[in-house]
């Protein structure tokens, strides 16, 4: 066994991948249940999820257990100028990629200088904000009225309403082209399969680019990787609009097949599910998040087939499943090399028998 | 006037509920640098573990709830979580202490669903209350002063949280095994030279730490009347907040930091707006680490992920 993942590890990738995009595309007509469409598609927008997770945490190793947010505004962006201005869906995508990052910008800018643990609970703190900002709308601030010289807003905020509050939004627009409409599940899941295929390709040019070295630099010697030139601020700045960016996107993919969101799908635990994606698969390695997320997200789908006469164990069996494939594989289900030769090295470091 | 003193009253009792459950975090993560994201939970199951004795002494056996009974409740289930926390460490973090600072976090994530749906299955998934007998045994006296109330269930429960957090701070500063347990949390290596057993103390973190969350948990059960299986999760995020705000690490930090976000979040409650207050809570606490990148109390240490 360990020597046949030996071998699938130095099979050539593109090989590795075209196989994989094979199957993907067989799988709708192989198993045409609809429920595990369902499931690949839920796969799909949390394997976009973790490859822009992956942006921050794994290649730019900033701790971020915020995603959410990011995921939160692309998906009522779509929402929102979809129902009161009725933009086509695929003309929305982009823009949601671009809000999020713009957003991601603008509250990172002045938390890049915090470190490890720091950072990750402002990231978090960003989370709940925007999700409480989503939940209240805007009408909830209408306290601002009470401030002297703002009682005008009183009228203007008190019936406004633009996030729907914590019921959300309904009857999103589904995606079309050319007169085709996105309906079933097995069209939505080319759709996500495109996405996803695209996403690879480009996670894959941007490892080896000029940017992916200073950002995996930046995350083995901040210190090294300024001295060597590169503007640390701007390289950390771009991994959080970029990792931001294809959340965003994927939060519109998201509202457009769903159709109906509210703010409790971006909870913190939703931000804790993207990062386990990447964490348990193996951080900073393309193949590691799409395992991950097959950990975290088709998982517990298995589960409930598997355990049909004890399903209310299914949560706490997977809970219990997660520590051991921690435990059993630290460094991820498919890590990559240089994450594994970092590892090795902290571990010679360390005092024997400690 | 009155409205603010009332506030801040609100505000101080339930930032000690946080700054208890803040230790947790902050001592965890001073001897391990360590987030154990599963303290909020171990909170959470003090809460039912209290509840559930509780009902079996004063209801299944009889004897009536006087103070001794109270207090013999608090230290059985603080014995047991502090079990609890012992089997967490042991099973989901030891053998993870070399492998970086991402992996251990994944664990602490896992354990923490596994200990809310073990408590959901025991337990149940509604929400569970707290006989109005039990709020009875303590006498229903309040003193009113400048327009603000405060009862005497208030008072007990600040004055064991202030008693704890005294007797923790004592215990670190001016015993052996305190002091063997701050070299921990300085140097592992160094502190083992000194022939201190660092994973004696590292269990006994994971004692202290879940037990006194647990007490935290049987107060807020007391306090609020009203208890659920996913209580640790908004609970343990704001502890979490508050040791990260006093500077995590440092036990006086996380009492500080209690304090001062059960305040921001009473004076939110009282004169902005209550459904903003999570939001205000962390909106100050992120303008502060702005300021002050390692909390009020941290110490300006370079660190690396």
């Amino acid at each position: 066994m360990k020597d046949f993942f030996a071998r699938l590890r130095n099979l050539d990738e593109r090989w590795g991948y075209s196989i994989l995009a094979v199957v993907a595309v067989l799988f709708p007509i192989v198993v045409p249940s609809n429920r595990w469409i369902q499931v690949a598609n839920f796969f799909f927008i949390y394997a976009m999820l973790g490859l822009s997770l992956n942006i921050i945490l794994g290649y730019a190793g900033l701790f971020q257990l915020g995603h959410a947010a990011f995921y939160a505004v692309g998906a009522y962006t779509t929402a929102i100028l979809s129902t009161y201005f009725n933009v086509p869906t695929f003309a929305l995508l982009p823009i949601s990629g671009i809000l999020a990052a713009i957003f991601a910008i603008l509250i990172s800018r002045p938390i890049l200088h915090l470190r490890g643990d720091y950072l990750c609970i402002v990231t978090i703190g960003f989370g709940e904000i925007v999700r409480i900002a989503l939940r209240n709308d805007v009408s909830s601030l209408v306290f601002l009225a009470n401030i002297p010289g703002l009682a005008f807003l009183k009228e203007k905020l008190g019936n406004m309403v633009i996030t729907g509050g914590p019921n959300g939004i309904m009857g999103i627009a589904r995606p079309r082209v050319f007169g085709f409409v996105f309906r079933q599940q097995w069209h939505y899941f080319y759709l996500f399969l495109a996405f996803v295929a695209f996403t690879i390709f480009a996670m894959r040019r941007l490892e080896n680019s000029r940017l992916g070295r200073a950002w995996t630099c930046v995350r083995e010697d901040e210190l090294a990787a300024e001295a060597m030139g590169i503007n640390t601020v701007q390289v950390k700045l771009l991994a959080f609009a970029l990792g931001a960016a294809w959340a965003g996107v994927a939060g519109g993919l998201y509202a457009s097949w769903v159709t109906v969101i509210a703010p409790e799908t971006f909870s913190f635990w939703e931000s804790c599910i993207m990062f386990c994606i990447v964490v348990l698969g193996g951080t900073g390695s393309i193949p590691g998040v799409l395992v991950g997320t097959i950990g975290m997200i088709v998982l517990p789908e298995l589960l409930r087939e598997v355990l049909v006469n004890i399903q209310q164990w299914r949560m706490l069996i997977f809970g219990a499943a997660m520590i051991f494939m921690m435990v059993v594989r630290p460094e991820g289900l498919w890590p990559s090399q240089r994450f594994r030769r970092e590892l090795e090295l902290a571990k010679e470091m360390a005092v024997p028998g400690a | 006037m009155g409205q603010l003193l009332q506030q801040l009253l609100n505000g101080l009792t339930i930032g000690s509920f946080y700054a208890l459950i803040a230790l947790g975090y902050t001592m965890v993560y001073g001897v391990l640098k360590l987030i154990n994201f599963a303290h909020g939970d171990l909170f959470m199951l003090g809460a039912y573990l209290g509840l559930v004795t509780l009902m079996g002494l004063v209801v299944n056996m009889g004897l009536s709830a006087n103070l001794l009974i109270f207090l013999l409740i608090f230290l059985i289930v603080m014995i047991v979580v502090g079990g609890v926390g012992v089997v967490l460490e042991r099973v989901a973090y030891r053998p993870l202490y070399k492998a970086g600072r991402l992996p251990p976090i994944v664990s602490a994530l896992g354990a923490s669903i596994f200990l809310q749906n073990g408590v959901m299955l025991l337990y149940g998934a509604r929400y569970r209350t707290f006989p109005e007998a039990f709020k009875r045994a303590i006498p229903d006296v309040m003193w009113t002063f400048g327009g603000a109330r405060l009862t005497l269930m208030q008072v007990i429960m600040l004055l064991i949280s202030f008693l704890l957090m005294a007797a923790l701070y004592l215990f670190v500063n001016y015993t052996r095994v305190g002091t063997a347990m701050r070299a921990v949390a300085l140097d592992h290596d160094t502190a083992r030279l000194m022939g201190i057993d660092v994973n004696r103390i590292i269990t006994l973190v994971f004692i202290i730490g879940p037990a006194l969350g647990a007490a935290g948990g049987i107060m807020v059960g007391l306090f609020y009347g009203r208890i659920y299986f996913t209580l640790g999760w908004s609970y343990g995020l704001k502890a979490f907040t508050a040791a990260i705000l006093g500077g995590i690490g440092n036990i006086p930090g996380a009492m500080v930091g209690g304090l001062l976000l059960g305040l921001i979040e009473a004076l939110a409650t009282g004169f902005v707006s209550d459904a903003w207050k999570n939001a205000i809570a962390f909106f100050i606490l992120v303008l502060i680490l702005i300021l002050r990148p390692t909390g009020l109390l941290g110490e300006r240490v370079a660190e690396k992920l």
